[in-house]
């Protein structure tokens, strides 16, 4: 590679989804002006509580924490879309429910955590992390981190389902 | 509407599920003509056409009705064709079931079929940034199996499940559909021959996770007068056991707030505001339930499964008691124990008890299954929810050999397609 070569942008994966900053990555979900329900992502058209006839919601950024409500990985290379790195580097994959919302976000594990690390009730934070590059761009993308990595994995969990 | 709300099964007909790599058309065709042998009908006489829809199969997909009229030859049938993701199917019995409960025909013909690629379910090709669908595998390679394995570990974590249990449910389908001539996987399979298989979505392994197949499945359906008289011109003159009919068609959407992380969603409805709750645009009174003012509307339980389950017993006035057998989506093994309770064959949480003490395999008090299931057959999208009331049928009629359940009665299907599509189905004689 050229020593001159412009270093590469880094851009989000899908826009308006996630404020992209390294140190405050945050979801930008949606709040309903009428009955106060949140979204994610936002619902852009109408509120989806059907009690409720309000328009669009206005754009709010989510909770940065929140408690894995389950957990998986994927041992093998998701299809496209999805842009698997060369080799193929298995990741976990949390459903981390957010409190003040109520509701639960999807997201991969940051790199290095282990479906094995996780467990329900497990703290995570929010963070923004590659999904792929290309010639020109980074491609960036929310990702859920533990806030701790425990050694014993705690049984349990608040049952609501 | 007990009674004079159900449709008559005249026949069934399936094409056996495998990776058959030839066209749905022959597959459908193939299920089709076995149904109208099945039932003594012939083409010509056959009002409606039906079809349930496969999207990886180009524009005869799309319309997949008029493909099988033209296939069967055109005989000016009227005909429906829809989609509803894995609940297409049951859609388009509703579609038939709804025509005939109207008087606007006395035959029709429902027909499903598929021919599925390889692998994991990809999304559509194309690059559509605004599809969920799409999304969900571009910015998480968030596949089926995901989200099957988050329902499994929850168990886990929630309900003290174990990798065994969800082996469990695999051997047992595996020993029914041993019997089953039109299932894919006809080999018995141990609990340790699940937990063998490589793991691919912790904590499934690839024996937990149902396969994509190529199949079609088929049935006639006629109002009831019309299936008395067909009944009486036959050689046998009777009814036999009596006719096996239809009586609830569930196609029904969840309601807010689902709290259940759904294919293809990025995130569960919000639960920070229920229903119930004052909203500023109040204009629309009444709320979902539809009139039901008298109460306020509460956050509804048990999520969308139990919601399609109560739905179809309602409309056909019966309760899990009731129940003989049961055909479920195990698109996993442990998805197969969900489904135990939203059909509230057992409580929440007992699923893993219920199984263990033998209660859902033939011969016990309530098997599930037993055609072998998803496990058995691979899922063939538009054809499986058809395929499910076909088996339910045959037992019904008593005709299951290998895997009969002893003097069924009443049987009810269960499934689920992404984007909110309800599916059951309540037969019974
Ligand atoms: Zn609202």
């Amino acid at each position: 590679m050229s020593p001159h070569a412009p270093s590469k942008a880094r851009v989000p994966a899908v826009e308006g989804w996630f404020v992209p900053d390294d140190a405050s990555a945050a979801l930008l979900g949606g709040r309903c002006r009428g009955c106060g329900t949140y979204s994610f992502p936002r619902a852009p058209l109408a509120c989806p509580n059907p009690a409720c006839r309000s328009g669009p919601a206005e754009e709010v950024r989510l909770s940065r924490t929140g408690r894995v409500w389950s957990y998986t990985d994927a041992a093998y290379k998701p299809p496209p879309p999805y842009v698997a790195s060369d080799p193929f580097e298995p990741f976990a994959i949390a459903a981390v429910e957010l409190e003040e919302e109520k509701l639960v976000v999807l997201g991969q594990v940051v790199p290095g955590v282990s479906a094995s690390e996780l467990y329900v009730g497990c703290e995570m934070e929010l963070v923004t992390a590659t999904l792929y590059e290309d010639q020109t761009n980074v491609y960036l993308v929310w990702k859920w981190k533990p806030l701790d990595r425990p050694t014993s994995t705690p049984s349990g969990g608040r049952a609501r389902r | 509407m007990t009674g004079s709300g159900r449709v008559a099964v005249l026949g069934i007909g399936m094409h056996p599920w495998g990776k058959w790599g030839r066209s749905f058309v022959e597959y459908g065709l193939h299920a089709a003509n076995a149904a109208l042998d099945d039932a003594g009908i012939s083409w010509e006489d056959v009002q409606l056409v039906s079809g349930a829809d496969t999207i990886r199969n180009g524009y005869p997909g799309f319309v997949a009705g008029a493909t099988f009229a033209q296939a069967l030859g055109w005989s000016g049938a009227r005909v429906s064709s829809v989609y509803a993701a894995c609940a297409s199917g049951a859609a388009a019995i509703a579609s038939a079931r709804a025509q005939i409960l109207a008087g606007m025909v006395d035959v029709a013909l429902v027909v499903g079929a598929d021919t599925a690629p390889k692998g994991f379910f990809a999304p559509v090709g194309g690059d559509r940034r605004d599809d969920p669908d799409w999304l969900r595998f571009h910015l998480l390679g968030a596949t089926n199996p995901t989200y099957f394995a988050l329902y499994a570990r929850r168990r886990m974590a929630i309900y003290g499940a174990t990798s065994k249990d969800f082996a469990a449910v695999k051997a047992k389908n595996s020993r029914h559909g041993a019997a089953n001539p039109n299932a894919r996987y006809r080999d018995v399979v141990d609990v340790d021959d699940v937990l063998a298989s490589p793991v691919v979505a912790d904590p499934l392994h690839l024996l937990d996770i149902c396969a994509t197949s190529d199949g079609g499945a088929a049935l006639v359906l006629a109002s009831m007068d019309f299936a008395r008289r067909h009944a009486a011109s036959l050689p046998s003159g009777g009814t036999g056991k009596g006719i096996v009919s239809i009586a609830a068609v569930s196609t029904v959407t969840p309601r807010y707030p689902n709290t259940v992380i759904e294919m293809p969603n990025f995130a569960t409805d919000s639960a920070a505001c229920l229903p119930s709750s004052s909203a500023s645009g109040n204009e629309q009174a009444g709320g979902p339930a539809g009139g039901e003012t008298d109460e306020p509307a509460a956050a509804p339980t048990g999520g969308f499964r139990s919601q399609v389950a109560a739905a179809a017993y309602e409309e056909a006035g019966i309760g899990p008691e009731d129940v003989d057998l049961a055909e479920v989506y195990d698109l996993s093994s442990a998805l197969e124990l969900d489904w135990y309770e939203a059909l509230g064959i057992c409580g929440e949480g007992e699923a893993e008890e219920l199984l263990r003490r033998g209660c859902t395999e033939l011969g016990g008090r309530l098997p599930v299954n037993p055609s072998g299931g998803l496990s058995s057959f691979g899922e063939a999208i538009p054809a499986q929810a058809i395929a499910q009331v076909c088996e339910v049928v045959l037992q019904l009629r008593g005709g299951a050999a290998g895997r009969q359940v002893a003097g069924a009665r009443v049987g009810i299907t269960a499934n689920q397609g992404l984007f909110g599509h309800g599916s059951s189905v309540v037969a019974m004689r």
